[in-house]
């Protein structure tokens, strides 16, 4: 699996690093997505899938799968 | 379980479909919109669009690839006009009846309106066409008048003074947003609108849109050269009506988001008993669409092992240079506390008491951990008393 971040899309509500803490941070300033590893373990694909959706500015995407 | 409906192709239907998916449901999925567009999001209408950040095409919620990959029976452009709950089908606007044996309904809100605000210099602000309306008019030196003083109001409000408008913000109440947010945090929104020379002018009431402006209450024509109407919104159930589902404010749901058997409600048009708080809500913050519409699809495919739905709610709101974050349910408190920071920097951290516990929290330029501290105070149903101190009603 590979993630994408559009980090100019991101709002910073943190729902991803909620979900998916050793994939997704965010910067102490302004709370804007850091993205930790763009290419999870398998064992963190389906919390990465849920973090895509859930993500409120549609700002994750797997690009493979 | 081989065909669900869903009807409302923004947030919370994409979700449901998404999860369906995800889950393993290989059956049917009819995804059925009113606008013609792919689903899309409404919160950078507000803020990048209308501001002139972004195109439309920075909008779409999926990647035409990625929706694609979906498998869904798309049919937009195509209002749904009834429900027939015996017979299990759907009705749309173009003579279609489609069936179903599990049907989400997703069908969102429309704007409250005005009388008179039919012509072109009226607007309002939901949709993606709404929005390219209003910014082609939003020019420097142009006089807009936003009636309604809420997060959407407010947020064009400052989109509108960045590109060098003319606002006046007409607000009912005295404070805006005080039910929401308390009355401290409703001043200090209010003085950002001064600070950026934004005319607020509270405690005045609208009649209609009139030629040439706004006629409030007592006979004033404020004068405008737009108009935007921004005084809340309307569930979208009319084509409910008569269907045998419960009406009120929204469609009424259970503890698990269901409104009858094999019919959920999700997002913005669904009011449902959140158990974590105790008592029904109806949200239209967008993190709500998307966890609705992924747990009802949960429900929906797991009919003997469903989990109630019980979220923190989560909303934020640009305005000016700041953002707004809060989680948990603030309407209804009795008391909020600024636990870090101070309100006249725009830095600070309020908690909001309800009973004993610990309602909500909202914050303006703090790290996310903090956030985050108070969100899991929320979450499990804190003790004011262990969480902040002694109790304290506002006011005193």
């Amino acid at each position: 699996m590979r993630v994408e971040v559009d980090v100019p899309k991101c709002v910073g509500s943190g729902q991803c690093v909620m979900i998916a803490p050793d994939v997704f941070d965010q910067r102490e300033e302004d709370g804007i997505v850091v993205l930790l590893n763009d290419r999870p373990p398998a064992e963190l694909h389906a919390d990465v899938e849920e973090s895509a959706v859930v993500c409120p500015a549609a700002a994750i995407r797997v690009v493979e799968k | 379980m081989k065909q669900v409906v869903v009807v409302g192709a923004s947030a919370a239907g994409l979700a449901a479909a998404e999860t369906l998916r995800r889950e393993g449901y290989e059956g049917t999925i009819t995804l059925i919109g009113d606008e013609p567009y792919h689903p899309y999001d409404r919160p950078p209408l507000s803020k990048q669009i209308l501001g002139r950040q972004w195109e439309a095409d920075r909008v779409p919620l999926r990647a035409p690839a990625d929706l694609d990959g979906l498998g869904l029976d798309l049919r937009l452009g195509t209002a749904a006009t009834g429900l027939d709950l015996a017979g299990r089908t759907v009705a749309l606007a173009d003579g279609a009846r489609v069936p179903y044996d599990g049907l989400v309904i997703a069908t969102g809100v429309r704007p409250r309106r005005l009388p008179g605000d039919g012509g072109e210099r009226a607007h309002v602000l939901r949709t993606l066409d709404d929005a390219l309306a209003l910014r082609d008019r939003l020019v420097p030196g142009r006089r807009l008048v936003v009636v309604g003083a809420g997060f959407l109001g407010a947020e064009a409000a400052a989109v509108a003074r960045g590109l060098g408008v003319e606002v006046t913000l007409l607000e009912p109440t005295p404070v805006p947003l005080a039910p929401a947010v308390g009355e401290r945090v409703g001043r200090m929104l209010a003085e950002a609108h001064h600070d950026h020379g934004v005319d607020l002018r509270t405690g005045v009431t609208v009649a209609e849109v009139a030629d040439g402006g706004v006629r409030l209450a007592d006979g004033t024509l404020v004068e405008a050269d737009e108009v935007l109407v921004a005084i809340g919104s309307v569930p979208n159930t009319d084509w409910l009506e008569g269907s045998g589902l419960t009406l009120g404010n929204g469609l009424e749901c259970d503890e698990y988001s269901a409104a009858a058997p094999g019919v959920y409600g999700a997002g913005d048009v669904a009011r449902w008993h959140n158990p974590l708080f105790g008592t029904a809500m109806r949200i239209e913050h967008r993190t709500n669409a998307t966890e609705q519409g992924m747990a009802v699809a949960r429900n929906l495919l797991r009919p003997d092992a469903r989990k109630p739905f019980a979220p923190v709610p989560y909303f934020w709101s640009d305005q000016y240079d700041f953002r707004i974050q809060a989680y948990g349910l603030l309407r209804g408190h009795e008391e909020v506390t600024v636990v870090e920071g101070a309100l006249e920097e725009r830095k600070f951290l309020a908690v909001y008491r309800s009973g004993d516990r610990v309602a909500g929290v909202l914050a303006v330029g703090m790290p996310p951990k903090a956030l985050r501290t108070w969100r899991q105070a929320v979450a499990t149903r804190a003790a004011w008393r262990d969480a902040v101190g002694e109790l304290v009603p506002e006011g005193a």
